[in-house]
């Protein structure tokens, strides 16, 4: 038993997050909300010059040949930056079937994300060739996440795989975005004075976040050991914990801010939003519960 | 930091030449010799766990009976498997320690009355004993011929611990220590007692104390059993009336207590006080309950997700324990824990109280153990550090936030 990740691998996560932390700011996610694509301009070719996107995919194809642990921690990261960008569904979802490794992929089940700028788009119903299709666009609470109902012709295909790599992915970024969610909340709690003392001294606000800690510490094993298994039930434990940690991660970092953080204004509505729309994307967490309950009893 | 241009250029090669430089690579598999050790557990728990089920340990009779218990697990040496051979263990890697606590509580084996000595109190031996004190008192422990209880409360010293009056005084022929100490469970079937006690009145408060090993037999100890929620004579208040010990019953250094008591809460066997195979056996004794009587969809929601928060304090346990090998020091990740671990415990009760209906009040037949169990769960949020000053220490240790 190993239960760890290789210093190359946390190597490579740490790069990630040096370009991110860059090319990925609040601010460049907030032009994403107003901006013709939702994305942020330059970021997809930057991640696929990193190797996001040939992670999975066989040597033989020119990939990288590698496995899900040595994404796993990309994604998160992902989701910490909240990167409005259809990574998860290309590097995790398609693109190890694909021939190529710079395309990217809008997937969803109905409502498919990015679907109006990606290269190829699948749904429930099949592949769709992007200049064969309707898009009706839709808005999200994550002005970002541009949502797109597809209309017209799709080629069947059997995306069982595909399903279940997307949602691990997620899961995947539920837990970098609470992690985020608490570090600005942390930060915000130790400047933020009132009663001539900082609030994150207060008992009461020091709970809320522990509570939130504790639920991302007891979801991302559950993340990492579906990433190394790949089992179905797994993957559902994965998502449904992530959730848990997400959302409780959210509520925390709402409430420790007060009025601040309820405004559009401050940072905090980017990644919470993304966070509620990733809840109930690709089985909420009382879906998942359900599959694992269909394992086990 | 690197640059923005050192990544979009040069990462690519790395990656390359990650296939070659992969180990040590994450592995979820135990070895065959685990497996073996796990077989073996399981075969000699199979042959041996009492049937029917002892009477409460928590309880005068039941206390002997397990007594006869613990001493049948030392003489096939699984009372103690990741302590030394010389000290009555089997140098079990800490896997093989998880691996003996998942099998001994799947076959349903009794609670364990010397925990507080082979769990609390030896990691702290190990740590800061004598060889002297090691030599005189782990063969015994061990083999459950001394059993220890715990004296840190006092009536006014709760969560605030600091706050401990009773005192030890300097004499010519050791320490005389006087005071009360209280919620010492198993207080009046244990032979001895560990605790804290103020060695120096003029120090800081954190200062001035001295760990002390207690005979409960010594003249001028009095233990009055006290009866807890469940209804067992598990509590003891232990009153202390100007009691000799010697200078070999002081753990570490005189009024260096408090760090011979805090410095191996967090530490790896920290982890031992509640081992993930206990709720990994409940909830799947839960499922079987399910089986029974379940047809609830709201409680088969609750079921699953008791299930699920097992097997997260599972692989939890395996990721700290991963860094314990390699070297790392878990701290205050403890807290985080005790909070996990102890609101689980009361969830998977709940649950199954909420499956048995009107019959969860009974207290015979085969079900009764359930209420038992709800009881004791909802001790855990209270002892070992309420999970309100946990919480504390999850903010300000683990997230830094400020104490004050």
């Amino acid at each position: 038993m190993r239960f760890a990740f290789t210093d190359d691998q946390l190597a490579f996560r740490d790069g990630l997050r040096a370009l991110l932390e860059q090319e990925c700011t609040p601010a460049h996610v907030r032009d994403a909300w107003t901006n013709p694509t939702g994305r942020v301009p330059g970021l997809w070719e930057k991640l696929v010059a990193l190797g996001l996107t040939s992670v999975l995919v066989h040597d033989w194809r020119g990939g990288f040949g590698l496995e899900y642990p040595d994404l796993v921690l990309l994604l998160e990261e992902t989701g910490r930056f909240a990167v409005p960008e259809p990574i998860v569904e290309t590097a995790a979802g398609l693109g190890p079937l694909l021939v190529q490794t710079d395309i990217d992929v809008a997937v969803g089940d109905t409502l498919v994300p990015w679907a109006d700028s990606a290269r190829l788009i699948h749904t429930a119903r099949g592949v769709h060739d992007p200049t064969a299709v309707e898009l009706i666009a839709r808005p999200s609470v994550d002005g970002a996440r541009r949502l797109f109902e597809v209309r017209g012709p799709a080629e069947p295909f059997d995306s069982v795989a595909v399903f279940e790599r997307i949602t691990l992915g997620v899961a995947a970024q539920q837990c970098g975005l609470a992690d985020r969610m608490i570090e600005l909340t942390v930060d915000y709690a130790k400047e933020r004075q009132q009663f001539g003392v900082p609030i994150g001294s207060f008992q009461a606000v020091k709970h809320h976040l522990a509570n939130a800690r504790l639920a991302l510490e007891f979801a991302r094993p559950l993340v990492y050991r579906a990433a190394a298994t790949l089992e179905p039930a797994h993957i559902s434990m994965a998502k449904a914990k992530a959730d848990e940690a997400a959302l409780t991660s959210a509520r925390a970092a709402l409430q420790c801010h007060g009025a601040i953080g309820y405004t559009t204004e401050y940072d905090l509505h980017l990644y919470m939003k993304r966070s509620w729309a990733l809840a109930r994307s690709w089985g909420d967490a009382r879906w998942h519960r359900d599959r694992v309950g269909t394992a086990i009893l | 930091m690197p640059s923005k241009s050192k990544h979009t250029i040069s990462m690519a090669p790395v990656w390359q030449a990650f296939g070659t430089i992969r180990a040590p690579f994450m592995d979820l598999t135990f070895t065959a010799e685990e497996e073996a050790f796990r077989a073996e557990c399981r075969a000699w728990l199979s042959a041996n766990v009492p049937r029917p089920a002892l009477p409460s340990g928590d309880t005068g009779d039941g206390f002997a009976a397990h007594l006869d218990w613990e001493r049948k697990l030392f003489d096939a040496r699984y009372a103690v498997v990741s302590w030394p051979r010389e000290y009555g263990g089997r140098d079990a890697s800490l896997w093989e320690w998880l691996i003996f606590e998942e099998e001994y509580y799947r076959a349903g084996a009794p609670q364990r009355v010397t925990q507080n000595g082979i769990f609390l109190l030896a990691p702290t031996i190990f740590e800061f004993g004598t060889q002297a004190q090691k030599d005189r008192l782990l063969p015994k422990m061990a083999a459950a011929e001394q059993t220890w209880c715990q004296g840190w409360s006092e009536p006014n010293a709760g969560s605030d611990l600091a706050g401990i009056q009773s005192r030890a005084r300097r004499a010519h022929d050791g320490w005389r220590l006087s005071g009360q100490k209280t919620w010492t469970t198993r207080g009046a079937f244990c032979t001895h007692l560990f605790g804290l006690f103020r060695s120096d009145p003029d120090a800081e408060r954190h200062r001035g104390l001295t760990y002390f090993l207690v005979d409960l037999s010594s003249p001028g100890v009095t233990v009055r059993p006290v009866e807890r929620l469940d209804g067992d004579e598990g509590f003891a208040e232990v009153f202390l009336d100007d009691v000799l010990v010697g200078d070999d019953d002081v753990l570490g250094e005189p009024n260096h207590g408090w760090e011979v008591a805090m410095a191996t809460t967090g530490s790896e066997r920290g982890l031992t006080l509640r081992s993930p195979g206990r709720f990994l056996a409940t909830a799947q004794r839960l499922i079987e309950l399910w089986h029974a009587h379940g047809d609830d969809p709201a409680l088969r929601d609750r079921l699953v997700a008791a299930y699920v928060d097992a097997e997260a304090y599972r692989w939890q346990t395996f990721w700290t324990v991963t860094r314990i090998v390699d070297g790392a020091r878990t701290g205050s990740e403890s807290s985080m824990v005790k909070v996990f671990w102890s609101e689980l415990d009361i969830r998977l009760h709940e649950l199954a109280l909420d499956l048995l209906g009107p019959h969860a009040e009974l207290l015979d037949g085969d079900d009764a153990a359930w209420m038992k169990g709800y009881e004791f769960a909802l001790a855990g949020p209270i002892y070992a550090g309420t999970n309100e000053i946990q919480r504390n220490v999850i903010a300000e240790r683990v997230l830094g936030l400020p104490r004050r």
